[in-house]
């Protein structure tokens, strides 16, 4: 890649941390906290990102940005006080500097500023017309060439420049030997040293200047070419340049730069007396030290977390083959062994760690998603966040934005009623929204809880048997009415608003969260609020899973799936068409499918009745009767990726290698729905060829 | 001639850009984070030839820097550039009180940044 584009990426990778760092502070603004170290990261977060967009010439981006940092600024300085109204302006603000930088990502694409700028403006105190020209800062000036030759234009080309040096131009580490060097790459010098200030040997001071030039150029006609040699000395210096009409010979030195020329300033040994101010004064307070951090590809660690999950299974083989030779767990050996699988076990937790991420990178874009809901709904919403240091696999916070966001508009959409309606019925008018975060037995726990209505069971349940969903006469309980809004179809389409009609129902929701091996469950009460929780894996590459047997193969079943394990009685298994089964359970029937059957595993039982079946869900059929030989037992697996080393297989989502050294398939529930319905249709495909026949 | 370069800003993209601009000329580029890791890199660097500093960062401040090099460290003859968007007269004059030999206004064109550098540094 182009190191620039490379660059450019960098770029808009920092733009994203600069944005949550000011978002962050924006946010700590509006909860009062006004500490100087707060507004400072606001304000080098918007200039950082004004400063890397100028280099790729962003200019609109810039132009934002720039009324942006100088209203912050004049908070920095205290010349405005960050007030409630003003710091809605700057969170506005700052909603829009992410516009901007997304459309400069994505190359191009307008961003209304709208009234955002216009109000930037009005803060900083200026009316907004006067904001324009302000964007010309940082505008990179064209150099012009400037022919160093012997043909002088009729503007004058001679120049007599007096330079003395005062001490302060030393104590700054500048050198006259580079300046009058730069002045040779502009014509030809001729330098003479005024020695006369040169004072008695003893009498010299290391940090003093004694010395000053007279430097005559020629072949150079612009001034301002001259005075830039000069930029970084004009004030620590006398300096006198003058066109030089006479071309009057000096007494001459002609200098030819050449490294051996030694510097010719004095060299303090000693900073200045009075000078010594502490360096400790400007430093910033050191609560504000960010953590130390590297950057390190992701395949990397990935390939890091393979490796342990092999080494905890060579470490459970060596185990197993320890004790099959006959040697006791308190053994030498069998203490040795121990002592490793402890260490194992730190270290796969260690290097799962390094996958872990706070769930703050997700968490801090509710606050936007919320403000703008709130506007659009004209409801007034106090989103909560709590628990956002609570890390997980990095995985799992990637694929847990959309989810949220979707909760996050529904409870502000549906959850939480107009502030009129709030009051009339005894609350506050705004309402709260709480995400929670928080690690419970191994797992996540995400809480989207609101104070709003509670879900209107007589409403879901008209809804679903309006949509056919259930029967009219269906006996639901409070929590079977509440779980109806997750069915596919049960779409809030109905809803005039554009925030949660997206076509995009809740059942979506849920099926990422199942996705992610996941559960999700509501709790509600009327007129008090509702309350989603969902419960997610700490990280994708290990899975909980019911190991099962089936003739001479074992089976991992995600546990995440199942309902609950069976022992069918025989009288309970009834066949359904030529080939199909049903299971009764308590009254009601589930297809049942015999796993060794479907995937054509050699010595499984033939009597379903001998063996357990597991009940599990799947989004795509609801229950389904999976029927095994046995159940191993439940463990924790390492995923092995089917499709990355073999190829796609319907029906096995992934393999793992079990302790004692074998391959165990995990099976993917939606996938052997899909496998079934095949083998179901080509039964029937069969059979309806021998009717035709 | 190859120059040890220590660049101080807290902007990733400042420093890779300035990693790019200075490599490509030959010089050895070494980065630092915010002022005191600056503070720090110096200390395992030894002599440099040149720092080029941001004013606004995290933890020390170019400023602070600045001073720590100019009264207590090796390099306190080393030439220190700022690095900056910020053209005001009164961040500049504050960085020169401070100790600064020159300055480099942001966005930096690569030879603008060489020429700065050839005026400070031999």
């Amino acid at each position: 890649m182009d190191p620039m584009e490379a660059i450019k990426q960098t770029y808009f990778q920092e733009c994203d941390e600069l944005l949550l760092a000011m978002e962050e502070g924006l946010i700590a603004m509006e909860d009062g906290v006004t500490d100087g170290e707060v507004i400072n990261a606001v304000f080098r977060a918007v200039h950082s990102i004004k400063g890397g967009g100028g280099a790729f010439g962003f200019e609109i981006l810039v132009g934002f940005a720039h009324i942006f940092e100088t209203v912050l600024d004049h908070v920095r300085s205290g010349k405005l006080s960050p007030s409630g109204d003003a710091v809605k302006v700057l969170l506005r603000a700052g909603d829009k500097l992410s516009d901007h930088v997304a459309a400069a990502r994505n190359g191009g694409g307008e961003v209304q500023d709208g009234d955002v700028k216009d109000e930037l403006s009005m803060l900083c105190g200026e009316s907004p017309d006067d904001a324009a020209p302000a964007d010309m800062e940082g505008i990179v000036f064209t150099p012009i060439h400037v022919a160093i030759d012997d043909e002088p234009a009729a503007l004058a080309d001679s120049w007599k420049i007096r330079f003395a040096p005062r001490p302060a131009l030393y104590a700054k580490a500048n050198e006259p030997f580079l300046i009058v060097r730069e002045l040779a790459r502009l014509g030809t010098v001729e330098v003479c040293a005024d020695l006369s200030a040169i004072p008695d040997l003893a009498a010299i001071e290391p940090d003093q200047a004694y010395l000053a030039w007279d430097i005559a150029l020629r072949g150079c006609n612009d001034r301002a070419k001259i005075e830039e040699v000069f930029e970084f000395v004009a004030d620590d210096c006398e300096l006198d340049i003058c066109e030089d009409a006479s071309s009057a010979a000096l007494e001459i030195v002609t200098l030819t730069p050449s490294p051996e020329l030694q510097p010719a300033g004095p060299t303090p040994a000693e900073s200045p007396p009075g000078e010594k101010k502490t360096a400790g004064a400007s430093q910033a307070p050191a609560e504000a030290a960010a953590k130390q951090t590297i950057r390190v590809d992701l395949d990397k660690v990935d390939r890091l977390v393979n490796l342990v999950g092999e080494l905890v299974i060579t470490q459970a083989m060596l185990t197993q083959r320890v004790m099959e030779c006959g040697q006791a767990r308190s053994s030498t050996v069998g203490a040795g062994l121990n002592e490793l699988e402890h260490l194992l076990r730190e270290l796969q937790e260690g290097v799962m760690a390094i996958r872990t991420q706070p769930v703050k990178s997700v968490f801090q874009r509710m606050p936007r998603l919320a403000r703008e809901l709130a506007a659009q709904t004209n409801k007034q919403v106090h989103l909560v966040l709590e628990g956002e240091a609570t890390e997980v696999d990095k995985t799992v916070i990637e694929r847990l934005g959309e989810p949220l966001t979707h909760m996050i508009r529904n409870a502000i959409d549906h959850g939480l009623e107009t502030p009129e309606a709030r009051e009339a019925a005894g609350k506050s008018a705004e309402g709260t929204v709480t995400l929670r975060a928080e690690h419970r037995g191994g797992r996540i726990v995400i809480e989207v809880s609101d104070d709003g209505r509670g879900i209107d069971r007589a409403r879901v349940r008209a809804k679903a048997v309006e949509k056919g969903l259930i029967a009219p006469s269906a006996s639901l309980s409070d929590e079977e009415v509440d779980n109806l809004i997750f069915l596919p179809g049960f779409s809030t389409a109905n809803q005039v608003s554009n925030i949660s009609g997206r076509g995009v129902g809740l059942d979506v929701v849920r099926r990422n969260i199942v996705d992610l091996g996941g559960r999700i469950v509501i709790g509600s009460t009327a007129g008090k609020g509702s309350r989603f929780s969902l419960t997610l894996p700490l990280t994708l590459a290990v899975l909980d899973g019911m190991i099962v047997a089936v003739g001479d193969q074992t089976y991992v079943l995600p546990l995440s799936h199942i309902v609950e394990s069976l022992l069918p009685k025989a009288s309970d298994i009834r066949p359904l068409g030529s080939n199909g089964m049903l299971l009764n359970v308590r009254g009601g029937y589930v297809p049942l499918v015999s796993v060794g059957d479907l995937l054509g595993v050699e010595g499984a039982l033939k009597d379903l009745s001998a063996g357990v079946v597991i009940l599990v869900e799947s989004e795509g059929v609801g229950r389904m009767a999976l029927a095994f030989d046995a159940i191993v037992g439940q463990r924790q697996v390492v995923i092995k990726s089917f499709e990355s080393n073999f190829r796609h297989i319907g029906g096995i989502a992934a393999a793992t290698i079990l302790g004692d050294g074998r391959v165990a398939l995990i099976l993917d529930i939606d996938g052997l729905v899909a496998r079934c319905r095949d083998t179901a249709a080509n039964h029937s495909n069969k059979l309806q060829q021998a009717i035709g026949a | 001639m190859a120059k040890t370069i220590l660049t101080v800003d807290d902007s990733r993209t400042m420093r890779d850009m300035l990693k790019l601009a200075l490599s490509d000329a030959g010089h050895i580029v070494i980065q630092a984070d915010d002022g005191l890791h600056g503070v720090e890199a110096l200390e395992g660097a030894g002599l440099v030839d040149v720092i080029i500093t941001d004013i606004n960062m995290p933890r020390m401040d170019g400023y602070g820097f600045i001073e720590h090099v100019r009264h207590r460290s090796l390099n306190r003859m080393t030439p220190i550039l700022v690095l900056t968007t910020e053209s005001e007269p009164a961040k500049k004059l504050r960085a020169r009180d401070a100790g600064a030999t020159g300055w480099i206004v942001k966005p930096f064109d690569p030879d603008k940044l060489l020429a700065a550098i050839r005026r400070v540094s031999p």
